[in-house]
């Protein structure tokens, strides 16, 4: 059983969204690896292919999230990756994937604002899990 | 009590009466307001009548369900956009149109309410938007008095202060659902990454006081002779639990006395600053050196540490508000990101500068000079 459980990247520099966020994850059933760098999620991409990546947008720099995604997307193309950020609202940055021309730069399925509910996180894996 | 007009275009009438009720009975007070904001609810079943009632009167915030029996919500937010009316939109979506909420919120919406939501859910999504409504507001007070406000400013700061409230909010809810089992034991690590996430909302709180208290001018400055080494020694002091802690030693040389006119409180906050730093960012086992150097000219004090140090490219941005080094090594360590743009203000009161060298793995210096 353990071996079919679908394995999800989580990706974050705030030690405690890592932490409620695996918690989370994991009570869907899924096997959580996590990093919380940009850096260390690159090292661990080169031997690990996960069946989902999240990935915070701000780390190192302000834009880690993107290059993240931008690199994971070209050595895995299949596999989907989630964007989870708390800027928007309070920024007035506004970036969905929603737009062809958006999917093209932001190489991101979704993208999810930080505060989001654990049962919709859960729909939206298994939405873009295809499960 | 001041209220916001609140304007609910839904065409389900229990969820209008639903919200009509809640908001009645809330309001949202921030401890930098002076007093809470409270909320009219006006409803409305259509987006044809949402419109006459905008033509009419722009509320302050309308929430708008997106599956009308006429013209839909995405609509109405296309017509309020056209207008340019000023007025902030909150989509209520049922989870399935999620996208729509995604477009909706790139055409302007605010933010969107997943359908159904809870009665504290909607409170807090009117709590977000007021709180943006009122640093509009003030924002717009403080540039027709003719100061210069950095909306930017506030942004990155609600940011920084959302981000704890986060994290304990998220470790409360584990708690309530028992998500670690009934012993409390297994709570032990969640209450202690809260207590450290409060205490980092706390000092950056103080920070900001502080930073406020320079910016405002307002503070009364008490610039008189004081004794700058009294003033060190006092700090030195002050660091003393932190850096027993840490195993960092301080090393201060001075001359016994070092008259210089300042206000006493000023200097207290950079020599706390620059020593807290320097302690933060430390080895384990290593020291400190601050020195204080009294020239017939000006007054020098450098601060040296052998902590971890910086790359070149990360110091030009060093003393900005809210920027921390993220590394490796700084993942552990806390701190507001204001400390160091706190006493480069400080610095300039008196006409004096701030410099760095710094070498990664070796530690940085920091010299201070003021002229007499």
């Amino acid at each position: 059983m353990e071996k079919n459980k679908k394995s999800i990247l989580l990706v974050d520099d705030d030690e405690d969204y890592l932490f409620q966020t695996r918690l989370n994850i994991e009570q869907f059933g899924f096997k959580v690896i996590t990093a919380d760098s940009q850096s260390e999620a690159e090292k661990l991409l080169e031997t690990l292919k996960p069946d989902l990546a999240i990935l915070d947008l701000m780390m190192e720099s302000d834009d880690s999230g993107f290059i993240l995604a931008f690199k994971l997307k070209r050595k895995y193309p299949d596999v989907p990756v989630i964007i989870a950020t708390a800027v928007t609202a309070e920024t007035g940055m506004s970036f969905g994937v929603s737009s062809e021309e958006d999917r093209k730069w932001i190489k991101a399925d979704l993208y999810i604002e930080k505060g989001i509910r654990a049962d919709q996180l859960h729909k939206e894996i298994i939405k873009l899990l295809k499960i | 009590m001041e209220k916001l007009n609140v304007l609910v275009v839904d065409d389900e009438p229990g969820i209008c009466s639903g919200i009509n009720r809640i908001l009645s009975k809330f309001s949202v007070g921030f401890p930098f307001m002076d007093e809470n904001i409270g909320f009219d609810v006006e409803e409305t079943f259509s987006g044809e009548e949402a419109i006459k009632i905008l033509d009419n009167k722009v509320p302050d915030i309308i929430l708008l369900d997106n599956k009308l029996p006429g013209m839909l919500g995405i609509e109405v937010l296309e017509y309020i956009n056209k207008k340019r009316f000023e007025t902030i939109v909150l989509m209520i979506t049922s989870y399935a149109s999620l996208e729509l909420a995604v477009k909706a919120t790139n055409q302007g919406a605010h933010d969107f309410i997943p359908k159904p939501f809870t009665p504290q859910e909607l409170r807090s999504a009117i709590e977000s938007v007021t709180k943006h409504i009122f640093l509009k507001r003030m924002t717009r007070k403080l540039n027709k008095e003719g100061k210069q406000i950095r909306f930017q400013f506030l942004s990155v700061l609600s940011h920084e202060l959302k981000t704890p409230l986060n994290a304990i909010e998220g470790y409360l809810r584990i708690m309530q659902e028992r998500q670690a089992g009934n012993d409390l034991e297994g709570y032990n690590k969640i209450i202690d990454r809260s207590l450290l996430r409060v205490k980092g909302m706390r000092n950056l709180i103080m920070d900001l006081l502080d930073l406020t208290k320079i910016e405002s001018g307002k503070k009364r400055r008490e610039v008189a002779p004081v004794n700058i080494a009294e003033i060190a020694k006092i700090s030195v002091d002050t660091m003393g639990p932190i850096s027993i802690q840490k195993d960092v030693k301080i090393y201060l040389k001075t001359p016994a006395e070092v008259i210089f006119e300042a206000d006493q409180e000023e200097f207290e906050i950079i020599f706390n600053n620059l020593l807290s730093n320097a302690i933060k960012y430390n080895i384990e086992g290593g020291r400190v050196d601050c020195i204080i150097d009294d020239q017939a000219d000006k007054l020098i004090i450098t601060i040296k540490d052998t902590g971890i140090g910086m790359d070149e490219d990360e110091m030009p941005r060093l003393f900005d508000e809210f920027v921390r080094i993220k590394n490796e090594q700084t993942k552990n360590i806390s701190g507001s990101g204001l400390g160091l743009s706190i006493v480069k203000k400080l610095i300039r009161l008196y006409k004096g500068d701030i410099t760095v060298e710094s070498k990664p793995g070796e530690g940085s210096t920091f010299r201070l000079k003021f002229p007499r």
